[in-house]
């Protein structure tokens, strides 16, 4: 079926739009495959919003004279646009059917399921071409950029059919000693097949972060050789390491019962397990959903809205990522051991905290072509299934599947640490921001897919412009940089008392009027900056 | 009674002028201590570390000292926790419980004066002379203030009727009155309000001519009248020409004011007042909001709370629902005064706690001046120092009736501050600004705040036995401004519409969390923005001199000069390290603290990290604040170590999954 097929009335007239804290604005209504375009024409200037079908979490349709007769005198509908940047709209339509058309068809375009039909695959913009790499690096880049690697790790193809980790990328960094037999056999131990790889390793100590899935133990507490080969080898000969487990010790075992674990004292001696509970899918879905709903809600008191806050559980995930990546850094940085990170699937939490952990460890995380590197490796090549974890936002109806907003956590959680450190981050809130819309809908095909193999088989590289290199070409825009950025080597601890984490208003309060004052005040601080530039 | 007399009175206080190996404990983790040297004065409590080379020093004054509570004795002593009204919380363990006893019966008793004369400020003794002293107590001028308002005009002027305080002790001398009423009106108006309070102007609008009158309730009871009072209220509808009505806002709770009708209270009826319109704005009384603000303490000095725990205390303490209440009143005000062009008359029960709040914050939000530095200084000394808010009682200065205390003062800095949170651009002062008179409202440290009334103060000779804090905020006014301060916009933006929904208030972390460092941004943006500033500017001088020296050279030399010379200096100082960044490479408590057992390797290579951490920041900013360092620069030379030896919850400590492995499932 062809896209335009779902498109019954394609134009309509004197339509009002809308928008909080926006006068309205009479114009033209335009249904496209991938858009909505709203268009106003007064005298000389013209005024648009286009909105990407995508973009669009939930419709809300109301229409006057719902029995009465088509096309009566008079009859119109509203519809209430509910995207998923969290922006509402409302458009009044006249006329009931072209009302109920438009509405049918936003609700047939907005929920698109094969990937080649999406909006990336026909964004040809003039200035970006379909030539040239796809992504900031590879793995295989990215190793031969960072020489301390090259001692005691290689780059490992086993997997470049994607037959033995379908979510992995093809390539992966794993220690030198271990060869790709071994790394079949622990795949196999590993749910999905994601055995322990290299996520990090730290400049000053080499040190490294190491991220997988649970080990498939099972009621019967099988072991696997290799697995347990391919740890020691990570930590090579020192006293310890550390495995943190993002489950409760309880969960953890309970998991055995389904064919899952936690790697034993008894076999793998030279590794201490410490267990920190973290909420995952559907809790951290439902939580978005219950944030954003009490950020809508103006009418009530400020004590309905602390416990609305406090109930949606938001900003416990937050303290939760934050402090657990806390403890990998401590582990890394201070204490000097490596560190395995994962919880069941390790496609999730287990990318939250070691990237997280990276941007505190790491300087080169913290600009703003080293944050989106990060971003690319630990989200996009390692198999965060974007496409099912963020085909709803927080207006959706529909019945929740495998939605759970991970990297929109990652996002709140980065925007607190510019938060305790306004002059570490090169990159500005505006970055987050426009990560935080793209993720959900995109022009872009960076987003698109589950893993690396599915945008192959997709041509997703072939046939999609990449967010992050358009981002990054030819000069940063300014918006996404911060001002008052002054690199420093060290690490950057994050405070993580309740009374040190705040609710991302730039995120969550965007379409207020609050959020104009602190335009204004992040235009002064460039202009301070600007002049002062200027001067020196 | 002299200075030295009670000086030496206050000595026969102090049983233990010495204390030796106290141990001063950090709240957020018990395990980081220091000793040393409690030493006990007339004025201060200090400490001193035994560190050999970072001698670090704890000073605080006894006037800011809340509580001192003694708790049950521990392995290493006897630990004595001390409450401070500036937040501050501090733990030390002494040895001796004979020690521990004496120390605590001597500040108890310190801490809580009898007489005016015990205070600090009456001994505190500045190097300054008798002209000085005057000088600084005519830093601000009142009748400058009114006149800047546009006062005395062709319809208001100052009344001279309580030059004496006759008619109302606890007003001050010089208050504005419509010129049309007679002075038996005032007299009559003033035998029919609480305390005399009766309506007189607080704020004065120039471009509308309304006005923002202040009084205390009516004698009104179930059915009495006042022919005065009724033409009083008149006089100030008609001082302003423009409109027909005016308003008549009672700040408390509709049941509350009708309660006080019982005793002969009350409000004012609108049948027997010729055009007000009425209305109750429910802000809760004293005795609420100090309860409200012990809740919100308790749940800032949590030691290691959830988000939950957290969100739920901040919740239940409803100490933001007040703050909220207290915005809304003064953005109904505002409105009226600089939308409607109505003026309008605030009262609450005696008018000087919600009425001095309201009417002070509706000026900050109707005129830019108060976001001013001195204006702000200038507002407060007119709405509450003059105006006779109880600062003795509400601040508990003396030892006296505990329900007489209440944070009326912190709410309005709140309000304040929850304004420039809302407006970045439009506020000429910081919230350090605002913290420092804070301190300064409950130290005692300067005259201004002492005391309940204007007639108070002159009675004890205030003016010549202390000195005033402002020229010395004023002094320092660098430390106090906000960079991103923008004042043409400002004027031109006149009233603040700020937003009350709910998530617009803020828990307040830098006042209630002040001296807990840890937990605050380890980067200060607004510092940083500071130093950036100045130098531009130290640059544009530089350049403006060079070109001035060198104006016989040619144009390009100079230039290049100034080149090599800025370019230099920005090296030096651009970014500068503001305070807390020595905090920058601390490791926070990621465990919570509640999960016991700690593996030993974490300990191990503590000093190292110190000594690498110290090198990397090199030396730590002293606050030039002489003042400000009595209380801070003690805790700020502790060095922080790192939560090394807080617990990691090891597998052994939670329920070990392994434990099968030994236990009778076995298999």
């Amino acid at each position: 079926m062809e896209l335009s097929e779902h498109i019954k009335t394609a134009n309509v007239e004197d339509v009002t739009l809308r928008r909080p804290f926006h006068p309205a604005l009479r114009g033209t209504l335009c249904v496209t495959s991938h858009h909505l375009l709203f268009s106003n024409r007064k005298d000389e200037a013209s005024w648009q919003l286009l909105i990407l079908l995508k973009n669009i979490d939930a419709i809300e349709k109301s229409v006057e004279n719902l029995f009465g007769y088509p096309r009566a005198v008079g009859s119109s509908g509203t519809i209430t646009i509910k995207c998923k940047d969290l922006l509402v709209l409302q458009l009044e339509i006249p006329g009931m059917e072209e009302c109920l058309n438009i509405a049918s068809s936003i609700e047939a375009l907005s929920s698109l399921e094969s990937v080649t039909e999406m909006y990336p695959f026909f964004y040809r913009p003039s200035h970006l071409t379909l030539l040239g790499p796809w992504g900031l690096s590879t793995t295989e880049q990215y190793y031969k950029q960072t020489e301390r690697l090259w001692d005691r790790w290689r780059v490992s193809k086993v997997n470049s059919d994607y037959s033995v980790c379908p979510s992995y990328p093809s390539a992966v960094i794993v220690p030198r000693e271990v060869d790709d037999d071994k790394l079949i056999r622990s795949a196999r131990f590993r749910q999905g097949g994601r055995f322990p790889v290299l996520s990090y390793c730290h400049h000053s100590n080499g040190m490294v972060i190491m991220r997988s899935s649970q080990p498939l133990t099972g009621a019967n507490k099988k072991r696997c050789k290799e697995d347990e080969l391919l740890l020691q080898a990570v930590i090579d000969g020192s006293e310890l390491g550390y495995i943190i487990d993002l489950r409760s010790a309880q969960q953890a075992q309970q998991a055995r019962m389904t064919g899952g674990g936690f790697e034993s004292k008894s076999c793998y001696r030279h590794w201490k397990r410490i267990h920190r509970h973290h909420e995952r899918g559907k809790v951290v879905q439902e939580s978005l959903i219950k944030l954003v709903e009490a950020c809508s809600d103006l009418s009530h008191s400020v004590d309905r809205w602390l416990s609305k806050l406090e109930n949606s559980k938001w900003l416990s995930h937050v303290h939760s990522a934050l402090s657990t990546a806390g403890l990998v850094v401590e582990c890394v940085e201070r204490d000097g051991h490596s560190v395995l990170v994962h919880g069941s699937e390790g496609t999730d939490n287990t990318l939250l905290v070691s990237s997280l952990a990276q941007i505190i460890l790491d300087p080169a995380s913290r600009t703003v072509t080293g944050f989106l590197c990060l971003l690319e490796r630990e989200w996009i090549q390692a198999g965060h299934p974007f496409q099912q974890r963020c085909a709803h936002s927080a207006y959706s109806h529909a019945r929740l599947k495998q939605e759970c907003p991970s990297f929109l956590l990652l996002l709140d959680c980065v925007w607190q640490v510019w938060r305790q450190f306004p002059l570490a981050l090169e990159f500005s809130e505006a970055l987050l921001l426009r990560l935080a819309q793209e993720v959900y809908a995109s022009n872009y095909g960076t987003f698109l897919c589950n893993s690396e193999q599915e945008r192959c088989a997709a041509g997703v590289k072939e046939n999609t412009h990449c967010l992050f290199q358009s981002m990054l070409k030819p000069d940063i825009e300014e918006q996404y940089l911060n001002p008052l950025y002054e690199p420093t080597d060290l690490a950057i601890w994050p405070s993580v008392h309740p009374q040190s984490l705040q609710l991302w208003t730039g995120m969550f309060l965007r379409w207020t009027e609050y959020a104009q004052n602190m335009e204004e005040a992040r235009e002064e601080v460039w202009s301070i900056v600007k002049e002062h530039r200027e001067r020196v | 009674m002299s200075c030295t007399e009670v000086w030496w009175s206050e000595m026969e206080h102090i049983k233990m002028p010495k204390v030796e190996n106290v141990r001063l404990v950090d709240r957020s983790s018990s395990r980081r201590t220091q000793v040393g040297t409690l030493y006990l004065t007339a004025t201060h409590t200090i400490f001193v570390g035994k560190g050999s080379e970072d001698r670090s020093e704890l000073w605080v004054l006894h006037s800011l000292v809340c509580n001192v509570l003694k708790h049950k004795a521990s392995q290493s002593g006897y630990p004595l926790l001390i409450h401070c009204k500036n937040f501050q919380v501090i733990q030390f363990i002494i040895p001796q419980e004979s020690d521990c006893h004496n120390v605590y019966i001597s500040l108890s008793r310190l801490s809580r004066p009898e007489k005016y004369e015990e205070l600090y400020c009456f001994s505190f003794n500045p190097n300054v002379d008798k002209a000085e002293r005057g000088h600084s107590w005519d830093f601000l001028d009142l009748k400058a203030e009114y006149s800047r308002m546009g006062l005395p005009d062709k319809l208001w002027h100052v009344t001279a009727i309580n030059r004496e305080y006759r008619v109302c002790d606890t007003y001050p001398a010089d208050l504005f009155v419509p010129k049309s009423v007679t002075l038996p009106v005032i007299i009559g108006s003033s035998k029919f309000r609480s305390r005399g309070r009766f309506p007189t102007l607080s704020y004065y609008c120039k471009e509308n001519h309304a006005t923002i009158c202040r009084s205390s309730q009516p004698l009104s009871g179930f059915s009495a009248r006042c022919l005065e009072d009724e033409q009083m209220l008149q006089a100030i509808m008609k001082s302003n020409p423009g409109s027909r009505f005016m308003y008549v806002v009672d700040t408390r709770p509709k049941l509350n004011a009708m309660a006080n009708r019982a005793a002969g209270k009350g409000y004012e009826n609108e049948d027997n007042y010729c055009n007000i319109k009425f209305q109750f704005i429910g802000i809760e009384n004293i005795h609420v909001m100090r309860n409200s603000q012990q809740k919100l303490i308790e749940v800032s000095t949590l030691r290691s709370p959830s988000m939950g725990e957290f969100l739920t205390g901040l919740e239940n303490s409803d100490w933001l629902r007040h703050i909220k209440s207290i915005m809304e009143a003064a953005v109904f005000i505002s409105k009226a005064v600089a939308e409607e062009g109505v003026s309008v008359l605030v009262h609450c029960s005696d008018g000087w706690d919600r009425t001095a709040q309201v009417c002070s914050v509706a000026s900050v939000l109707l005129d830019p001046y108060y976001r001013t530095l001195k204006g702000l200084m200038v507002l407060i000394e007119k709405d509450w120092i003059s105006f006779g808010h109880k600062f003795s009682h509400r601040c508990g200065h003396l030892d006296g009736e505990a329900k007489e205390v209440s944070p009326v003062i912190d709410q309005f800095l709140e309000c304040v501050w929850q304004l420039m949170k809302q407006f970045p651009c439009y506020f000429e002062y910081n919230e350090k600004f605002l913290i420092s008179i804070h301190d300064h409202v409950y130290s005692c440290h300067y005259g201004n705040f002492i005391c309940n009334s204007q007639k108070e103060r002159k009675d004890l000779c205030i003016k010549e036995k202390t000195h005033s804090i402002w020229p010395h905020l004023w002094e320092n006014k660098l430390d106090f401004t906000n960079p991103l301060f923008k004042p043409d916009q400002s004027q031109n933006q006149g009233l603040l519409r700020p937003r009350t929904a709910p998530y617009c208030f803020k828990y307040w972390r830098r006042l209630y969390n002040r001296f807990d460092r840890e937990l605050h941004p380890r980067q200060s943006e607004l510092d940083c923005l500071m130093t950036v500033k100045e130098e531009t500017q130290q640059l544009e001088e530089e350049l403006a001199l060079y070109e001035q020296k060198l104006a016989v050279l040619d144009k390009e030399r100079a230039k290049a000069l100034y080149m090599q010379k800025g370019v230099l200096e920005s090296k030096q100082t651009l970014w500068s390290l503001p305070l807390d960044t020595s905090l920058a490479n601390t490791p926070q408590d990621y465990i919570g603290g509640f999960i016991g057992g700690a593996p030993n390797v974490f300990t191990l290579q503590q000093g190292e990290r110190e000594n690498a951490e110290l090198c990397l920041f090199g030396d730590k900013p002293k606050s030039s604040d002489a003042d400000n360092s009595d209380q801070e620069s003690g805790v700020a030379d502790f060095s922080s170590h790192s939560s090394g030896e807080e617990s990691l919850p090891s597998e052994d400590s939670v329920k070990d999954p392994d434990s099968d492995e030994t236990g009778p499932n076995r298999e």
